[in-house]
């Protein structure tokens, strides 16, 4: 028995690790330090149909246990990716979940239908929560009505499951939640960044070019286990967990707050191998707990 | 080869007014391929500072295992690093980027490496694989005053080294630039590392000439995959063509990179 293995919507997990979007490109670093098919998935960088050159620099600035980034979702275009990022990364045995992003309706259609055509795509990460780019992401990800016309658009062409990212700057998230989930979403990814800024000690002027940028990494945990905690409580559909996930423990507190998998951004950055480092250390801390399969964890909290 | 090895510091000392000279032994070196690499240092086990440094490789000695880094104690990470010992263990991912192509200038040419403040370390490793192949190596040097002038007399050792400082304590008066309208045009190529103002200036005076420049940009990952530390290229200005400081640089022929 593989007591890591978990099942979801259109995804065979062999453990349900994988590095968060934006933060591990389409693979090809991190596929040089370490065999990529360790990992439950990789939810490669978001694609949008044309190419994004993103935001001036800088782009980045660390904070108190976390950064702010503001890259502008930069990406070499549908066709760059459908042709010289996704097949290099047939040569693993790994499912791929492709973010997907535009400004409109009619970019997320366009760019959904083609990506998961492409072979190792098994699911499809709707980015409706980006908080870097002018256009598109911020309504999308804040309005229920229009988040679930979207979620809806793109599952009528959808090869593959649909997943939607959804954002934690909303005052109800819950609401997104079921908004997206009467789309006929498949499941759902939380959280991505929380909208911030840092001011420069000398000049008082904001450190990051776009003035703005996501917050990400550790500070973030609590605020991300208390939205996962509220969400899998109101909906059916599985729950994808990620926000400051650095450990083997933040993983049994995501999945114990309700999430199916567990996804770690932030936490590559600052050690490129915590991915097979949790896989790793997973088992053990199972026997520790007196676990025998990593699904008992799912939604702990929650039981009387 | 990247890999992420735990380092031992074999010596750490402050060489001038908050500028550290620490020694690291580890495997790592054996993977360093060009002068002008860098390393991304984990200065705290915790996630207190979150983010690595990026510091470059000041010297290398494969035989020893051993390199040096040179850095400035500024903010929280570099001072953190500061306070770390003889026998203390760094987390350290490297070597990073790209570094100067030595082989871009032959033996009995000469090359004018030119360095700003904590953007100095780097020529030292590559003066040093430069003079042993036989170029004949000028070091300009500017700093802001003689109070952080560092490894002088080990830039002298190798070859003509001249300094400038912006107070006039040590050297010429001023900047690399007023050293560079002194010495003669009759050099092959130029390597420089520093401020961007500085990196500007060099390009603009020896536009003629064959250059290479080193670049720096703030990191997320060091290795290539966020796209933190992208610099527009001049290739084309509508093109919007990018290029990443991490992985693709830090070191650039002149001219590639928007200054
Ligand atoms: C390729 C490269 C090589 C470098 N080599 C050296 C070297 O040999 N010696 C040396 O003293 N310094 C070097 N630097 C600069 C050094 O990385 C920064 O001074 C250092 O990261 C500042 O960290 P801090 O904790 O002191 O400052 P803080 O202000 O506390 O840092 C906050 C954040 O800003 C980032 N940051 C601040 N300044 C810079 C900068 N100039 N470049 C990139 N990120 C920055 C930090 O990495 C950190 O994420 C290099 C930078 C790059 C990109
Ligand atoms: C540099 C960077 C780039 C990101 N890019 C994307 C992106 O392209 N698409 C997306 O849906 N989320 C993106 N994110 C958000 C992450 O996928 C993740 O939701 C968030 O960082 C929280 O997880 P963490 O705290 O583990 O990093 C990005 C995050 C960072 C730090
Ligand atoms: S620092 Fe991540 S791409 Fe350069």
């Amino acid at each position: 028995m593989n007591r890591l293995a978990m099942t979801l919507p259109g995804l065979e997990l062999k453990n349900p690790i994988m590095p968060a979007s934006g933060c591990f490109g389409f693979g090809k670093e991190y596929g040089n330090l370490y065999d990529l098919s360790q990992l439950g998935a990789i939810m490669i960088k978001a694609t949008t149909e044309e190419t994004r050159y993103g935001n001036p620099t800088p782009r980045v600035a660390e904070t108190s246990s976390g950064m702010l980034n503001a890259i502008g979702l930069q990406n070499p275009g549908l066709q760059g990716v459908l042709n010289n990022e996704l097949p290099w990364l047939e040569k693993f045995d790994v499912p791929i979940i492709a973010n997907v992003a535009g400004s409109e309706t009619a970019d997320y259609v366009e760019v959904a239908k083609q990506i998961s055509k492409a072979p190792n795509v098994q699911a499809l990460e709707l980015n409706i929560s980006c908080p870097n780019v002018k256009c598109g992401g911020i309504l999308f990800g804040t309005d229920p009505e229009i988040a679930k016309e979207l979620t809806a658009a793109v599952k009528a062409v959808s090869a593959v499951p649909v997943y939607v990212k959804l954002s934690p700057n909303v005052t109800d998230v819950k609401a997104m939640a079921l908004a997206v989930e009467a789309g006929g979403a498949d499941g759902i990814t939380m959280i991505n960044t929380l909208v911030g800024m840092r001011l420069d000690e000398k000049t008082g002027k904001p450190v990051i070019a776009n003035k703005t940028g996501g917050l990400s990494g550790p500070a973030i945990k609590p605020v991300a286990i208390r939205m996962v905690y509220e969400v899998s409580q109101v909906v059916t559909i599985p729950i994808i967990g990620m926000g400051g996930v650095t450990c083997v423990q933040d993983v049994v507190d995501f999945m114990s707050a309700g999430a199916s998998a567990v996804a770690v951004g932030t936490a590559n950055f600052v050690d490129p191998f915590v991915c097979p480092t949790i896989i790793e250390q997973l088992p053990a801390r199972l026997d520790e707990l007196g676990i025998d399969h990593i699904s008992e964890l799912v939604g702990r909290s929650h039981r009387v | 080869m990247i890999i992420q090895d735990l380092m031992t510091i074999s010596s750490q000392k402050e060489i001038a007014q908050n500028i550290f000279e620490m020694k690291l032994n580890g495997k790592l070196v054996g993977e360093i391929t060009s002068p002008g690499q860098f390393v991304h240092i984990r200065v705290s086990d915790s996630f207190e500072p979150l983010l690595r440094r990026p510091i470059s490789i000041a010297e290398m000695n494969p035989e020893k295992n051993e390199m040096t880094i040179i850095y400035r104690a500024e903010g929280r990470g570099t001072s953190l690093l500061s306070e770390k010992r003889e026998g203390d263990v760094v987390n350290v991912l490297g070597p990073l980027g790209n570094g100067f192509p030595v082989e871009e200038t032959t033996a009995g040419q000469t090359a004018v490496l030119i360095g700003g403040g904590i953007g100095v370390p780097p020529l030292y490793e590559l003066s040093k694989q430069l003079t042993a192949k036989g170029v004949n190596c000028i070091h300009i040097l500017g700093f802001e005053s003689d109070q952080v002038v560092f490894y002088e007399e080990e830039f002298a050792a190798l070859g003509e080294t001249h300094i400038a400082t912006v107070d006039g304590s040590n050297g010429t008066q001023g900047f690399v630039t007023n050293v560079m309208s002194e010495i003669a045009d009759d050099f092959e190529t130029f390597y420089s590392c520093g401020p961007m103002p500085m990196l500007d200036a060099v390009q603009k005076a020896y536009v003629h000439k064959k250059g290479f420049l080193s670049f720096e940009q703030r990191m997320g990952c060091g290795i290539g995959a966020c796209f933190a530390c992208v610099c527009h290229t001049n290739e084309n200005a509508t093109d919007q063509t990018y290029v990443k400081v991490c992985s693709d640089g830090p070191v650039f022929p002149a001219g590639v990179v928007q200054i």
